[in-house]
């Protein structure tokens, strides 16, 4: 009889262990791995890195370790380049994801409610054609004697074809277009759950509706707002598939020379450490975030 | 304080302007007619109650004088101005919400001071009209709070505070006390008529809590199905009540079905299948012809009831059954089985602590009324 508890004990502990261990697994361990990779230096061999853990001569091993990528990526701003304008174009995009899904998530959340699972489906539904044939389908669009193209001179808008393809500017597209669902789901959750009698009451008390968007509906949003662009510009920042279909070769960004290190030079230490930096930048936004809220929280029990 | 009270009647000065003034105004929501063909006046300093069951038309016709809502036909208006096209934000009229609707994201005194900004109010004038709300409603402690750290009846007071600092010629309140327990009710709906009295404005407030409208309102409009049944002051409604249905909607009531025999010496006489002898009513208001159905309404506390025979020669004797009994500490409820199988529902006020052989279940009892008790509806 009492097996029971300790068994119950037992599954009550396993239990919280099961997302730990997941993370441990899948993400600490590989982290780990490629921490070492970007202290190795790079070598022709296979793998392509030295030295490799051996049981026999751990101190060899470690004193193999040092920091030589990272002083080579402080040393070429080529590094420093593509940073910046990985964080400026996801900085960009996700503000352009919020011009755009703000209003698509609350005319979502304004809809008669027996429309509104459907519209939610409809925003899901670009994720079950690949991703990569998405992307693709813009180069279509975008490119010189492509859709957009044909469109807007049969509308006599234009003249000479668009010459999107391979700028920043289809970047941009790309992105809004990738990652909306990511930016409208989010919204559409705190916007739905708000209170309509809140507008009402602010404009009985003399405020008209556009003054109240700003005082009361963005405010309450807040969450939604700051989930939806972290979940936007986290993965924009390191964004490799759309900037190197759409984007010209004068867009520099992370991930790309990321790729490049890893593939075209073979260097994967040096890929190893730029995955490392790329980290850290992510990092940051997510724990002011958390502080954000976490003071939010305390003034508001 | 009552005296006062009692001499306000603007309603019954035919030179009075009212304030607020309901004409003929319909609103249908699609087929639906919410209120229909209404007329009302409601004159300043009243402190006016709408009081009829849900799906009335009573929160539809406040949302109407807010500007939520557009009359369908028919016109609002408020002093000289008709409310016609007038946006909620530019009406001098504000809001109490049922739900509060108190800005979740802002401080008490943000709360408060959100109507005064709106404004243009310079800062200075808006901390010191936020202070003079905050010792109103008696929240000055609480200033800093968030609403998520209140309890119900100071998130109350906060919304109240907040429709009242823009010191709007109507005051609207939805349902104002729903969310209360009985105790604090009873004692908000005090300081309410005093706030009220205290700042002289124009109260409109809407219950289907008739407990509430009697003890606080000047008037009560009672309404069913988008109409009004009948406006009178809270003792009005409550002794003469129109129709059968004011009778029953506010108060409890006996109803006692018959017709018509003929009026002696200015007092009806009905016949029922109650009691033998025709029962004698005293209203000489009502205009009735012999042979007519009627409705007499009896209210329990004005009935009573006795294990001895009255008198010979008594008027309007019941007999029955003692079929319940409740005790309510301040009031006995008795229920009591005519033969008919109607069960007619008395009280008695428990005025001693001790009653010697006190009436009891399955008593043979008679149950009398005063002809001036009972108010004769007619059909």
């Amino acid at each position: 009889m009492t097996e029971r508890p300790f068994a119950r004990r037992l599954a009550a502990g396993l239990v919280p262990a099961v997302p730990y261990l997941w993370l441990g697994v899948f993400f600490l361990v590989p982290f780990l791995i490629v921490l070492k990779i970007s202290l190795s230096d790079p070598a022709v061999a296979q793998p392509p890195y030295k030295p490799v853990f051996d049981w026999s001569d751990i101190a060899g091993f470690f004193s193999g370790l040092d920091l030589e990528n990272f002083e080579l990526l402080t040393q070429d701003d080529l590094y420093f380049r593509a940073t910046l304008s990985s964080v400026r174009i996801a900085a960009i995009s996700t503000a352009l994801l919020l011009l755009v899904g703000f209003p698509i998530a609350y005319g979502m959340a304004r809809a008669p409610e027996r429309y509104r699972s459907l519209l939610v489906a409809l925003v899901i539904l670009p994720f079950w054609t690949s991703f990569l044939i998405r992307i693709y389908a813009w180069v279509a669009i975008l490119k010189p004697e492509g859709l957009l193209t044909q469109a807007l001179t049969g509308l006599g808008l234009i003249s000479e074809p668009l010459d999107i393809l391979n700028t920043e500017t289809a970047v941009f597209i790309g992105i809004v277009y990738a990652y909306l669902p990511f930016m409208v789901l989010p919204l559409y959750a705190t916007l739905e759950k708000m209170d309509d009698t809140l507008l009402e009451a602010a404009l009985d008390l003399g405020s008209p509706p556009w003054r109240s968007f700003w005082t009361i509906t963005v405010p309450l949003a807040m969450p939604g707002i700051i989930a939806g662009s972290l979940l936007c510009f986290i993965p924009a920042v390191g964004e490799f598939v759309i900037p190197d279909l759409l984007g010209g070769s004068e867009t520099l960004m992370i991930g790309r020379q990321l790729w490049s290190e890893f593939f075209s030079n073979r260097d994967w230490p040096l890929a190893s450490a730029v995955a490392i930096l790329l980290l850290i930048i992510l990092v940051v936004p997510i724990v002011i975030y958390r502080d954000v809220e976490a003071r939010r929280l305390e003034a508001r029990p | 304080m009552g005296a006062v009270r009692r001499a306000f009647a603007p309603w019954s000065n035919p030179d009075a302007k009212p304030l607020i003034r309901f004409d003929n105004v319909t609103k249908r929501f699609g087929d639906a007619v919410a209120v229909d063909h209404l007329s009302l006046n409601i004159f300043e300093g009243e402190f006016f109650c709408l009081l009829g069951p849900s799906g009335c038309g009573k929160t539809t016709l406040m949302r109407m004088l807010a500007g939520f809502e557009t009359p369908s036909e028919g016109t609002i208006t408020l002093g000289d101005q008709s409310l016609a096209g007038v946006p909620p934000y530019r009406r001098p009229v504000n809001m109490m919400f049922q739900s509060c609707a108190l800005f979740p994201h802002m401080s008490v005194e943000k709360n408060i001071a959100f109507g005064l900004k709106q404004d243009g109010m310079p800062k200075d004038q808006i901390a010191e009209r936020v202070g003079e709300m905050l010792r109103l409603v008696q929240l000055e402690k609480l200033a800093r709070r968030y609403p998520s750290q209140l309890s119900g009846g100071q998130r109350q007071r906060v919304a109240l505070a907040r429709a009242l600092a823009k010191k709007p010629k109507v005051l609207l309140l939805d349902e104002p006390l729903g969310a209360l327990d009985k105790k604090l009710r009873e004692e908000t709906q005090f300081e309410l008529m005093d706030i009220q009295h205290e700042l002289g404005m124009t109260f409109v407030v809407v219950t289907h809590d008739q407990e509430e409208a009697m003890t606080m309102a000047d008037r009560i409009a009672v309404m069913d199905h988008g109409r009004i049944v009948q406006v009178a002051t809270p003792g009005e409604i409550y002794e003469q009540p129109k129709t059968r249905f004011i009778a029953e909607f506010v108060g409890d009531v006996n109803i006692l079905e018959g017709h018509v025999q003929g009026q002696e010496n200015g007092l009806w006489r009905v016949q029922t299948g109650y009691a033998q002898a025709p029962l004698t009513i005293d209203d000489p208001d009502e205009v009735l012809h012999s042979g007519q159905a009627v409705a007499i309404a009896v209210r329990p506390e004005k009935m009573v009831i006795q294990r001895d025979p009255p008198r010979t020669g008594a008027l309007n004797v019941l007999t029955g059954e003692v079929w319940d009994i409740g005790y309510l500490g301040d009031w006995t409820v008795y229920r009591v089985k005519l033969a008919t199988g109607e069960i007619l529902r008395v009280t008695r006020a428990n005025a001693s602590r001790f009653v010697e052989n006190p009436i009891d279940w399955d008593e043979q009892v008679y149950v009398t009324f005063a002809p001036d008790a009972a108010v004769i509806l007619a059909e």
